[in-house]
């Protein structure tokens, strides 16, 4: 009983046979083979999976593939074009130290992309709250807040604030 | 500011350098074990026991075999054959791989369905049928040892009763005889709870039989791979997967924290289903299972006393533990130290006289406890000294910043010996309390306090001083299953003056690319950047007992510095030999190699290593090569001073941590920004169990929190805007004065936060509450004094 669906990833079209019970996260890395999203949880809490759908960011885990048909999907492997320039998320995330092992890491970006394009000159405030579906057990976020006010500065033109670590 | 003998282009110690391993994380090209993907790979998952403790009647399989794409189901009576349906703990117990008759917790594994895919394995599990019998189940750890309850391990022959060990430390007699005496003794019940560790990738592995070449290839979860790799030789060896037959793969981990070290059922079933079948075989655990199934952290109930002065001075102290370990003893422990680095609760303060003793019991929840960034217990022993300290603080009516200071072991007493006998290698406690008390204003802030107090607003300021000890350690006292916790580093320089280095430890996110390269950087002279450092295949990597208790700097990382000092006296012979001279006429700057008072006259570094291949002098072995196997003489004891404050709602007791500053003393650091990083990603795991986390089990030992949706992980939302600092007092042992600082925030933080908030709650009456501290906790115990009275 599979369902033909057409979907863009990352710029690609792809027409796939998927089981209506797909999980759309498990589409892009079972069957695309694109593993840089990953997998946290089992109840939509930790963000791991989150991708931009249409432009706006989701838990991929908790779309199936089938509600994705006929649209468009951004992963974390196209963020950046093929041999282009980082975004400039990727860049804040090290040059400030916003990642540890790595894990929480694409779905925090990918999450960031929406919010600094709904805002780009958020207040430390605002990114916790937007950045509240995403779970990282390493960073302690401090540094994931930098990274994005960072990322702010660069993509408004700004000079980007300095990124040696501060100290009391 | 910290003082760097290299150049950033060379990028030695205390360079911020920027991570070289973020390239593949930021664009989604990590390699972890979920991503490796195998021809021919079967999916593993797991039917788990809905009862904390029953019989098993019967596993119906019929059905699931029928499902498409099931090809095997696994039970305890098919391990059995092989004698694989139970394996050792890590701490000379056992485990069950699978049951063959008897389910000891909720979520324990019951049987494995093997699929050709994802979603055919959850079809096969959920088709698989268990008529179970249910039993009353032991979930109290203080009515374990009732001589009514059953005894649950009634596998042990022999076995009466649910006590596993008994363990002490110090002189009973005379800290007896103190607290008979003492003018002033304050006594608290703790309970620190079951927490779970939580890294945002669960476990798992691929198990990769050859049966052509009989040959294991094991890509897993594991901050330990070569202890793994033993492990499963001596587990299996019978069936022929003998040490050389086994490789251990640890790729990318999305997070460890000791929750990546223990052997879970899961692996050896994998292991074995691939043993049988000559197929790849993968299981990676869903966040459930994580949760309900793995071993969880903490879980020690302990009795804290302290004995003093009048005027504040601290006597002595007396700990009585009563530790639940589930159902079996599968710590991660050093296995002479059953509980531990617990005796390190004597603390930062100069006295002499202590008695600490433990009881451990089975119960039917999860086995464990997992060493979770702690260093084996430590969160534990500096929970229970410094709320305890803070209580004795208040009795004797003095500012507990006051007699903390009073108390410390004074900077130039160190080395210092504990109670227990740890030689502490260095420290300056006073300074790091000083600092953090500057960096808030203490006074000012007490000030505060006390006009808030008259107008009956609740705040809170809280410290913590703490003494951790890390960096196992010793082969004198310290093995994991008879293997010493020594580690080791191998450094290879190619003849363009690039270098490889491999390492006995795994990171699972501490930056090991990046700071091991710096600590080579800082004694060769090579920058960081040209050298690339693997860590985690054990068919390449030098043995090393793997990443937890903040031992890789203290043991690799000292490792790494002296193959690169070996090294360099070799580079020293060949700069001699290139410039006719002798090697006493020779200065080392970083980097390069020059004739005293002719410094034009050099070798670089470069030069000297391209030498070592081209033109090495006759007689010298070719190359440029060293291996170290560092057996650390002590272990070290990074210490720090945090101050929290707190600000409580008089009406719905939110609590509101409205600063808290971080004073870290790890020795000499390697890279600053990391060392930040760790710092606040501890810390954030430091308040998690102080206000949000908590594993809970009801009475018929159902996990009343088993997912996300329940168990609260801190978000960037609960996680407050911390403020770091340090000082430095380089270990005096450690080849490069470091010490490690990944588990101190986690330690120190819970105590800071805890005694924050009893300090915004004693103009009650209030001296002690069990974290985590939620705001219907503190409603709780205003209610009972009677606060809501008047309103």
């Amino acid at each position: 009983m599979n369902k033909t669906i057409n979907i863009t990833v990352n710029g690609t079209k792809h027409t796939l046979e998927v089981e209506p019970r797909l999980l759309l996260v498990h589409m892009i890395r079972e069957v695309l083979n694109m593993t840089g999203t990953h997998i946290g949880c089992d109840t939509s809490s930790c963000g791991a999976c989150t991708i931009l759908l249409d432009g706006k960011s989701i838990k991929s885990c908790t779309v199936l593939a089938v509600q994705a048909d006929g649209k468009s999907i951004t992963t974390i492997e196209g963020l950046a074009p093929e041999g282009g320039p980082l975004h400039p998320l990727q860049e804040g995330f090290k040059e400030n130290h916003g990642l540890h092992c790595g894990f929480c890491t694409p779905g925090m970006i990918m999450r960031c992309v929406e919010l600094l394009e709904h805002n780009n000159n958020p207040t430390e405030e605002e990114i916790r709250w937007g950045i509240s579906g995403n779970l990282c057990r390493c960073t302690g976020y401090n540094n994931i807040v930098k990274a994005v006010q960072w990322a702010g500065a660069k993509m408004r033109g700004e000079e980007t604030p300095s990124t040696e670590p501060e100290f009391v | 500011m910290i003082q760097c003998k290299t150049s950033k282009a060379i990028g030695g110690m205390g360079h911020s350098l920027k991570r070289k391993e973020d390239a593949r994380f930021i664009q989604g090209k990590g390699n972890y074990v979920d991503d490796v993907k195998l021809p021919g790979m079967l999916y593993m998952d797991i039917v788990r026991s809905p009862y904390a403790y029953a019989k098993i009647k019967k596993i119906n399989i019929e059905e699931a075999l029928k499902v498409p794409g099931v090809v095997a189901v696994v039970t305890g009576r098919d391990l059995e054959k092989y004698n694989l349906h139970w394996m050792p703990t890590l701490m000379s117990d056992t485990q069950m791989v699978l049951p063959t008759d008897t389910v000891m917790y909720q979520s324990q594994e019951v049987a494995a369905v093997i699929a050709t895919t994802k979603y055919a394995a959850r079809d096969g599990r959920e088709a698989v049928t268990v008529e179970y019998e249910p039993m009353k189940p032991v979930i109290d750890p203080f009515k374990s040892l009732d001589p009514a309850a059953p005894v649950l391990r009634s596998d042990k022959e022999g076995k009466k009763d649910n006590h596993i060990w008994n363990w002490k430390v110090g002189d009973k007699e005379k800290t007896d005889a103190l607290f008979e005496t003492a003018d002033v003794v304050v006594k608290e019940q703790m309970h620190i709870p079951r927490i779970h560790v939580a890294s945002i990738e669960t476990c798992g592995c691929v198990a990769d039989y050859d049966k052509v070449n009989n040959h294991l290839t094991m890509y897993m979860t594991t901050q330990a791979p070569h202890a793994i790799r033993t492990v499963i030789a001596l587990v299996a060896g019978h069936v022929g997967l003998t040490e050389e037959k086994v490789r251990v793969i640890a790729p990318d981990i999305g997070g460890g924290f000791g929750g990546k070290v223990p052997v879970y059922p899961g692996y050896v079933i994998a292991i074995a289903v691939s043993f049988l079948v000559g197929k790849p075989v993968k299981w990676i655990e869903d966040r459930s299972e994580n949760l309900q199934a793995d071993s969880f952290a903490r879980d020690y109930h302990i009795t804290a006393e302290m004995a003093g002065t009048k005027d504040g001075k601290i006597l002595g102290t007396r700990f009585k533990i009563l530790a639940d370990h589930g159902y079996t003893d599968a710590s991660a422990n050093p296995s002479k130290f059953p509980t531990g680095m617990f005796s390190i609760a004597t603390g930062s303060y100069d006295y002499g006289t202590t008695y600490m003793e433990c009881d451990a019991v089975y119960t039917n929840k999860p086995p464990g406890g997992v060493a979770y960034r702690c260093s084996f217990r430590v969160t534990e022993a500096v929970h229970a000294i410094e709320r305890i300290t803070d209580r004795f603080a208040f009795e004797v009516g003095k500012d507990p910043a006051d007699l903390r200071m009073q108390n410390f072991i004074k900077k130039e007493d160190f080395p210092w010996k504990s109670p227990t006998g740890w030689i502490y290698d260095s420290g300056d406690y006073h300074a790091g309390l000083q600092k953090a008390m500057d960096a808030l204003n203490y006074n000012d802030l007490r000030r505060e306090q006390a006009e808030k107090r008259a107008k009956g607003e609740l705040m809170g300021i809280g410290i913590s001083t703490f003494t951790e000890i890390v960096g196992a350690g010793p082969s004198k006292d310290f093995d994991i299953l008879g293997i010493k916790m020594f580690d080791s580093a191998e450094i290879r320089v190619h003849p363009t003056g690039k270098a490889i280095a491999r390492f006995g430890t795994k990171s699972q996110g501490q930056g090991h690319e990046t700071t091991y390269a710096q600590i080579i950087a800082e004694e060769l002279g090579i920058p960081a950047e040209n050298i690339a450092i693997e860590e985690g295949d054990t068919d390449t990597a030098p043995y090393g007992l793997g990443t937890y208790a903040s031992r890789s700097t203290p043991t690799a990382g000292a490792a790494a510095a002296i193959a690169a000092r070996k090294l360099r006296d070799k580079a020293r012979k060949i700069a001699a030999y290139l410039l006719e001279v002798s090697e006493d006429d020779l200065e080392w700057e970083p980097g390069k190699f020059f004739v005293k008072g002719a410094p034009e006259k050099a070798k670089t570094i470069q030069e000297i290593v391209f030498a070592a291949y081209t033109n090495h002098p006759q007689g010298m072995e070719a190359g440029f090569e060293a291996t170290h196997y560092y057996d650390p003489p002590n272990l070290t004891f990074p210490s720090g001073a945090y101050i929290c404050v707190v600000d409580i709602d008089r009406e719905t007791c939110e609590i509101k941590v409205r600063r808290f500053v971080a004073i870290d003393d790890c020795g000499n650091i390697i890279n600053p920004m990391i060392v930040q990083g760790q710092v606040h990603g501890g810390l954030t795991q430091g308040i998690a169990p102080a206000m949000y986390e908590e594993l809970i089990y009801d009475e018929s030992g159902n996990i009343l929190n088993g997912t996300f949706m329940d168990y609260l992980v801190p978000t960037a939302v609960e996680s407050p805007s911390w403020e770091t600092g340090h000082t430095v007092t380089p270990s005096p042992h450690h080849p490069i004065g470091a010490k490690g600082v990944g588990e101190s925030p986690t330690v120190g933080a819970p105590p800071a936060i805890a005694n924050a908030i009893v300090d915004a709650l004693t103009p009650f009456g209030i001296t002690h509450l069990d974290i985590p501290i939620t705001p219907y906790k503190i409603f709780k115990a205003l209610k009972e004094k009677g606060a809501f009275e008047n309103a």
